[in-house]
């Protein structure tokens, strides 16, 4: 009953390609499921011979399919890359910790090494105290600015030059539609970039960016790969849903709307220069950022004073009433950059698209986060 | 004659049916032959436990959840029209969680 594979005739089809309409058996799926990555990253000349990376490891589905596909074909090509998996623990009971044993079995499987840092040795709160302390409206924004860091910090601490991570191209079409329905300018510029973060940040590469979701998850079925499949327990991220459920009924009339959207992104112009961010580091814990103290820092002084809308948002009044205090002790100079178009601000505030691209997943529970 | 089948739900698709990844059922005897499309209400309304919207869409599975018939993708395999066979196995993965 099924056809035969469009690419070798021998086999049966298993898969019909989104993105082509291809129907291949097992065997030509995972040859160029895997080439057209390697296609990608030459492309884009993601790496060189001997540098370090860091794959930004959830225990999810994209994190897991990636942690394969890099050590294949790191060994098929001779990359000459030292691979780490990195995973961030959040501190969420019941499912983060269920994703780090996923991550500690894809530890052994790969024979990768594996660090975990976590949100309470780094900022002395983990996700369940933010809760508790500031319900469940907020929750993912503290999430996706505190991963972002975490992850950076992780990888700079292992001596890596790079951090991948799982973005597949479903995930880029969505960010560009929710980019384009806030009006997100700076970001939209962004989140189509395979790579980004250059500028003081550790590089951050998307092998994924062209790859179809159903392709990585027909990939890790049929190699049986293990992998994690939770829902965020604190995450009621219902725009991003909303754009996932359009960018999959889309897709299921015309399959290569995902790459379309992901082409529009690209292509857009923006006709005035949108300001952009100029980087210092923080004067608190001396991390990049664009301000004189950074978004994380913020949100963990609003943490720790009982003032959780700190840094909430573009410049909420929390934030000025806790600038203008700062001033007033002589503390501060400029801490919104000096800038006065107020509503970049958070664009300028060093959490760029992945906040978009990491609150994303963990947090939007529809994938997670580091994804 | 009733038509036993094999049904399973993965990537958190399972946790719609009380998280029961693997389901031996039997399908009751009809006069037309069981198709995917009348085996999809079936589904919903015997397996599914609770949020069956996250399951079915109009008349076929939600996008996002992909579907396999005996290990082959179901878009290979005629989808909805499909005519079901004693010991099928029919997988729903759903690729809207985690990541
Ligand atoms: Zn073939
Ligand atoms: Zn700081």
């Amino acid at each position: 009953m099924p056809r035969k594979c469009g690419s070798c005739g021998v086999k049966n089809a298993i898969l019909k390609r989104p993105k082509t309409g291809d129907a291949l058996c097992k065997e030509c799926f995972y040859w160029a499921f895997e080439e057209e990555i390697h296609h990608t990253v030459l492309q884009a000349k993601l790496f060189s011979p001997g540098e370090t990376v860091a794959i930004g490891a959830s225990g999810g589905k994209d994190s897991t399919v990636l942690a394969h596909t890099m050590k294949v074909l790191n060994e098929r090509h001779n990359y000459g890359l030292k691979l780490i998996l990195l995973s961030v623990d959040e501190g969420i009971t019941g499912y983060r910790d269920d994703s780090l044993e996923t991550v500690k079995r894809n530890q052994q499987q790969y024979d990768l090494p594996l660090t975990i840092v976590s949100y309470e040795e780094l900022y002395g709160w983990t996700m369940d105290a933010i809760v508790k302390q500031i319900g469940l409206k907020n929750n993912c924004t503290f999430c996706g600015v505190f991963r972002r860091q975490a992850l950076d910090r992780g990888a700079m601490m292992l001596g890596a030059d790079k951090i991948v991570t799982g973005h597949n191209a479903d995930d880029i079409a969505e960010t560009v539609i929710m980019n384009v329905l806030r009006g997100d300018i700076a970001r939209l510029r962004r989140c189509t970039a395979i790579t980004t973060g250059t500028d003081g940040y550790l590089p951050r590469c998307k092998p994924f960016k062209y790859t179809y979701e159903k392709e990585i998850v027909m990939y890790a079925y049929f190699k049986k790969l293990d992998y994690f499949s939770t829902e965020c327990i604190y995450s009621p991220n219902a725009y991003r849903g909303f754009a996932r459920a359009y960018i999959k009924d889309l897709e299921k009339i015309r399959p290569s709307a995902i790459i379309d959207i992901i082409h529009s992104g690209e292509s857009m112009q923006v006709k005035k220069e949108v300001r952009m961010p100029t980087q210092t580091t923080c004067t608190r814990c001396h991390y990049i950022s664009s301000n004189e103290v950074c978004k994380a820092c913020v949100m963990l002084e609003g943490l720790n004073k009982g003032r959780p809308r700190l840094g909430i948002g573009k410049i909420h009044k929390e934030r000025r009433k806790w600038d203008e205090e700062l001033a007033a002790q002589g503390k501060l100079q400029t801490v919104d950059g000096g800038g006065t178009d107020s509503g970049n601000v958070q664009v300028a505030d060093g959490e760029t698209e992945s906040s978009a691209g990491n609150e994303q997943r963990t947090c939007s529970g529809v994938c997670s986060g580091v994804c | 004659m009733p038509l036993p089948l094999i049904i399973e739900f993965s990537g958190g698709a399972e946790l719609l049916c009380g998280n029961v990844k693997k389901h031996n059922v039997e399908l009751p005897e009809q006069k037309d032959k069981w198709q995917v499309r009348t085996l999809l209400p079936w589904i919903r309304d015997n397996l599914v436990q609770e949020r069956p919207e996250l399951f079915m869409q109009g008349d076929t599975v939600r996008p996002g959840i992909l579907v396999l018939i005996n290990e082959a993708d179901w878009e290979l395999m005629g989808e909805l029209d499909y005519e079901l066979e004693e010991n099928d196995r029919i997988v729903f993965i759903s690729t809207l969680h985690g990541g």
